[in-house]
């Protein structure tokens, strides 16, 4: 899904369709395909490893000069019960020569570790595509978990697939043999089999999932040399195969990509690092107060592990806990940050209305996920855009912004912190859990393509010789930041409303119309500063636009250009500033005829677009848990031009 | 007291009186636990730009706003989480937390609990009048069983919460126990609480007049205070009643007694020892009227607080590692794409 982020050519990329070893080496003869891009789709239990294998096999595809992207897609149980349909757990990256802004609409290969996987996962496989079984594991127990009242590997019902089929158990027991492993533990190494047989089929490097097994096992001697051996056994087997038919090599020339430094990064990982980059250019210590609570963990996890950089974390007690220390911190004059998803946002509310009534600085990272309640915590959705925009009690403005893919997450985590500290207000950073678990190559900037911004704190002793806490930057609204600490300055905030020229608790009439007129102008005002709304493909006018915010970018955008290599004037706008909107979005949106809004909820942002503007957005909605496919948004658009 | 070193006053009390109108009830306890903190504080040695007094929601979280230092009079029962990121964020600032027993026990009894078991360094002040005030009266989590109140007017029917019982199970170290009318000795616990670094929770027995007005009347009342209280003090035996009673510890039963001191034999009177934490339980479930209220610091046993601990750790964690950020944002495995294609 990386924009600017294209994979590189060069000596890392194979030479020709064949790995590193070469099939030719081996005299087998093996088929190989020359492909512009191609979807695999790694399913087994939740316990068989699949997201390690899919994202060791990203970075080799990645190395290998491949723009890409990922959907890890797993159940909220961690273990569940051996063999079952609810314990399956997947990651499927597509992978290509030419810009990838998807995880791919249908996977061209499925590798099913034991019947679940395939059976969860076969609807979703292309006619024709690839599936790659472990007969080891389709025994009757297993079949019968997975409701399969016949072997569907021998019963012809994959007819309308290729099928290779094989007994990776045993492959894998016999490559790691000489270790003397138990079984369980032997069969453990399975994943690691069969990510090299994936290698193999791409034409990608051993060498450095080597290096990072090395590191992963350390001083684990036995089950590093395990996992090892069980690697090359996998590549092995595929070179060597005796087998034809199926198995094959893809061949894919690396995809062209602006000159620099890439590497991976998943969205937890890159807002992490945004916040960081936010508080050097702020010239702030980072406090970030947080709970548990899936899929926002990861950013916690990720910061704790840097103090170095002047980044305080701690782990509350609870969500309420966790912004309630946030708004210490920033009263006290840190950068501080909070994050959660939708249900402990929820909890968070009350808190964040204390945060726009003191106007104190504060990003609260929401990583949405399927709601209402506990919902679906492992699967994505974008229906909490309601609850940043409307959901607090009282009049209680607070910017909205949103990322599109895991590497935006970066640069919008910077704007989130600029913006907060630049008009002394919380502000609400959307993502969700697509884009935190997701990963694409990402070209790393330096910390000098960013425009510091500067705090400064009010140390001035006023003239009247009784500070206003409440005294505003005319231009901005803002008012003054004082820590606790300055001498001769000492002033009382709290959430009782407060007189506009003293500070002082004031309950009358004509202060609360002021005050709540004034947070709302201070927050309108942040529109001033951001930038014109741009369109991302397509004409500033004409019969259609299609208006898309946060991860639904990726399919959008490909749907809008498929549609227009058809013949079609369709435009494509995507919404980085949810709240403000971008001032000129509303005359820009008048000059198309119509207007259509996918969304993964029941259409939330249609809503307030239609409240702000005027306009007849129509909506898209999905909410199955699942990104929308290219193709579903296609048919949309079809649909609307000839209706 | 005479050994004590004196700290010279930096200031008067009238310099930490704010100019804001006191808006509690007339004749509420609130004003007389405010003179006190005014009086304690130029006896500290602190200043009142160092100094954070941060309050939840109810009548005692006004406070802030009659203190001349920096407050933050935040929301229903989070006071303890402000508390926290303003202490992490600035060690040097010297945090109080006003709060009451709805506020503290009720609605922010979680935080009150995480707050007291990490030790963070801060002041807890708990207003207990057994009662919300603000709301207009209805019975609180510390009322006792069979409060008439607006929403229990058959009586309540739970069992109340003992303030320094909680704390003490929270695994607080530091607990103590004053009256509103005690000017003479709150001050004295207040120089305690704040001398000690890590959570002090201070319980404030407080008269609200409005809703639950002489709910304390039988041990505050100053003509029988000298029976009805216990004013412990580290080291010394365990008398009231003018020193005629003491608090004697049945080695067979376990349990405290009092018993009568006479011609001034305290060998069988127990001699406070604030680290005894099975003590200090005792002394605060003891009930009233067949034993005296245990006042003063009924535990106090320091441990790292949180803050110093986290302190300590980051430096430890930190060494001599360098923040260099572009190298954080190249760390893991990365490629170089040379030139154009």
């Amino acid at each position: 899904m990386a924009t600017a982020a294209k994979a590189p050519p060069g000596s890392n990329a194979p030479k020709s369709g064949v790995g590193e070893t070469g099939a030719d080496k081996t005299g087998a003869k093996v088929e190989t395909v020359q492909r512009e891009s191609v979807v695999v789709r790694f399913a087994g239990d939740s316990g068989d490893g699949m997201q390690l294998t899919g994202g060791q096999f990203t970075l080799s595809t990645a190395l290998a000069g491949n723009d890409l992207a990922t959907f890890p897609d797993f159940p909220a149980e961690i273990r569940a019960p051996q063999g079952t349909l609810f314990g399956v757990s997947a990651f499927q990256i597509h992978f290509g020569s030419s810009r990838i802004d998807t995880a791919g609409d249908q996977p061209d290969v499925l590798v099913a570790m034991n019947p679940a996987a395939l059976k969860t996962n076969l609807p979703s496989l292309r006619k024709g595509g690839l599936v790659i079984a472990d007969t080891g594991e389709f025994g009757e127990r297993n079949l019968k978990k997975a409701h399969y009242e016949a072997n569907p590997l021998e019963d012809g019902s994959l007819a309308p697939y290729q099928l290779l089929a094989f007994d990776v158990s045993k492959q894998t027991l016999e490559s790691v043999k000489e270790f003397g492993l138990g079984n369980k533990d032997a069969l453990r190494c399975k994943n690691m089999w069969t990510l090299g047989l994936a290698l193999w089929m791409f034409g990608r490097k051993r060498a450095p999932i080597i290096d990072w097994l090395k590191v992963k096992f350390g001083s684990n001697e036995l089950l590093r040399e395990a996992n090892i051996a069980a690697l090359n056994a996998g590549h092995a087997y595929g070179e060597t195969a005796e087998l034809s038919g199926p198995l094959k090599q893809f061949r894919l020339e690396p995809a062209d990509a602006e000159p620099g430094l890439y590497r991976t990064i998943t969205g937890a990982d890159a807002l992490a690092l945004g916040l960081v980059a936010g508080a050097k250019l702020s010239g702030l210590p980072m406090f970030f107060g947080g709970y548990p609570i899936t899929p926002a963990s990861a950013i916690l996890h990720a910061l704790a592990r840097l103090r170095e950089f002047d980044v305080t974390t701690f782990q509350a007690e609870d969500e309420i806990a966790a912004i309630g220390a946030t708004i210490g911190a920033a009263y006290a004059g840190s950068l501080a940050v909070t994050s959660s998803s939708g249900p402990g946002i929820a909890l968070k509310s009350e808190a964040m209305g204390l945060a726009v009534m003191t106007e104190l600085p504060l990003v609260i990272i929401n990583s949405q996920r399927g709601g209402p309640s506990t919902g679906l915590p492992t699967k994505t959705e974008q229906s909490d855009l309601y609850q940043a925009v409307y959901g607090r009690n009282g009049d209680c403005p607070m910017p909205v912004l949103a990322a599109r893919s895991p590497s935006d997450c970066f640069d919008v985590a910077i704007e989130a912190c600029r913006i907060a500290l630049e008009y002394m207000t919380p502000v609400m950073l959307l993502t969700d859990g697509y884009i935190a678990n997701a990963a694409e190559p990402w070209k790393v900037p330096e910390a000098h393509d960013y425009q510091p911004f500067p705090v400064h704190f009010h140390e001035e002793m006023p003239e009247t010789g009784k500070l206003n806490p409440y005294m505003r930057d005319p231009e901005t609204l803002k008012r003054v930041w004082v820590k606790p600490g300055t001498r001769g300055l000492m002033h009382r905030i709290g959430g009782i409303e407060k007189g506009y020229d003293s500070g002082n608790i004031d309950y009358s009439d004509s202060n609360h119309q002021r005050m709540t007129d004034t947070r709302k102008a201070k927050i309108d005002g942040v529109a001033r500063t951001i930038p014109a709304q741009t369109v991302e493909v397509g004409n500033e006018h004409g019969p259609l636009v299609v208006v898309g915010w946060g991860s639904t970018y990726g399919p959008i955008r490909q749907a809008v250009e498929h549609v227009r290599n058809q013949g079609h004037d369709v435009a494509h706008i995507h919404l980085r500033h949810i709240w403000p909107l971008p001032s000129n979005l509303g005359e820009l949106l008048k000059r198309y005829d119509r207007i259509l809004v996918p969304e993964m909820n029941t259409g939330q942002l249609k809503t307030l677009l239609r409240d702000q503007f005027l306009v007849d957005a129509r909506p898209l909605n999905k909410v199955s848990g699942q990104p929308f496919r290219i193709a579903e948004i296609e048919a949309a658009i079809l649909g609307m031009l000839n209706s | 007291m005479n050994e004590v070193t004196k700290i010279v006053p930096a200031s008067k009390p009238d310099d930490w009186a704010s100019d804001q109108e006191v808006r509690w009830c007339p004749g509420c306890g609130d004003y007389a636990i405010l003179k006190a903190v005014q009086r304690t504080m130029p006896e500290l040695g602190v200043e009142p730009h160092n100094t954070v007094f941060i309050s939840g929601i109810g009548c005692s979280s006004r406070f802030p706003y009659y203190m001349e230092t920096y407050g933050f009079h935040t929301i229903h029962g989070r006071a303890p989480t402000i508390a926290t990121g303003v202490k992490l964020a600035n060690p040097d600032l010297d945090v109080w937390i006003i709060t009451g027993d709805g506020d503290g026990l009720s609605i922010g009894g979680n935080h009150m609990l995480h707050l007291v078991r990490r030790n963070l360094d801060c002041q807890v002040l708990l207003f207990n009048n057994e009662i919300y005030g603000l709301t207009k009266g209805q019975y609180s989590p510390t009322s006792r069983t069979g409060t008439r109140s607006p929403t229990s007017p058959a009586g309540s029917l739970e069992r109340p919460v003992k303030p320094c019982a909680f704390a003490l199970g929270a695994g607080g170290r530091f607990v103590a126990r004053t009256i509103d009318t005690a000017q003479k000795h709150m001050p004295e616990v207040l120089k305690r609480a704040h001398g000690h670094k890590g959570t002090s929770f201070v319980e404030i027995y407080q008269n609200c007049v409005v809703y639950n007005d002489g709910a304390f009347e039988q041990f505050t009342d100053k003509k029988s205070a000298a029976v009805t209280q216990i004013w412990l003090e580290h080291g010394k035996p365990m008398l009231f009643a003018g020193g005629t009673k003491g608090l004697h510890l049945n080695r067979e039963s376990l349990r405290v007694e009092v018993v009568d001191v006479v011609d001034g034999d305290v060998s069988e009177v127990i001699v406070h020892d604030e680290t005894n934490k099975a003590v200090a339980s005792m002394l605060i479930d003891m009930p009233f009227p067949e034993f005296p209220v245990a006042l003063g610091v009924l535990y106090c046993d320091p441990a790292t607080s949180f803050d110093t601990a986290m302190a300590e750790q980051a430096e430890r964690v930190v060494g001599d590692k360098v923040a260099d950020f572009n190298a954080l944002l190249r760390r893991g495995q990365s490629w170089e794409v040379k030139g154009e294609r």
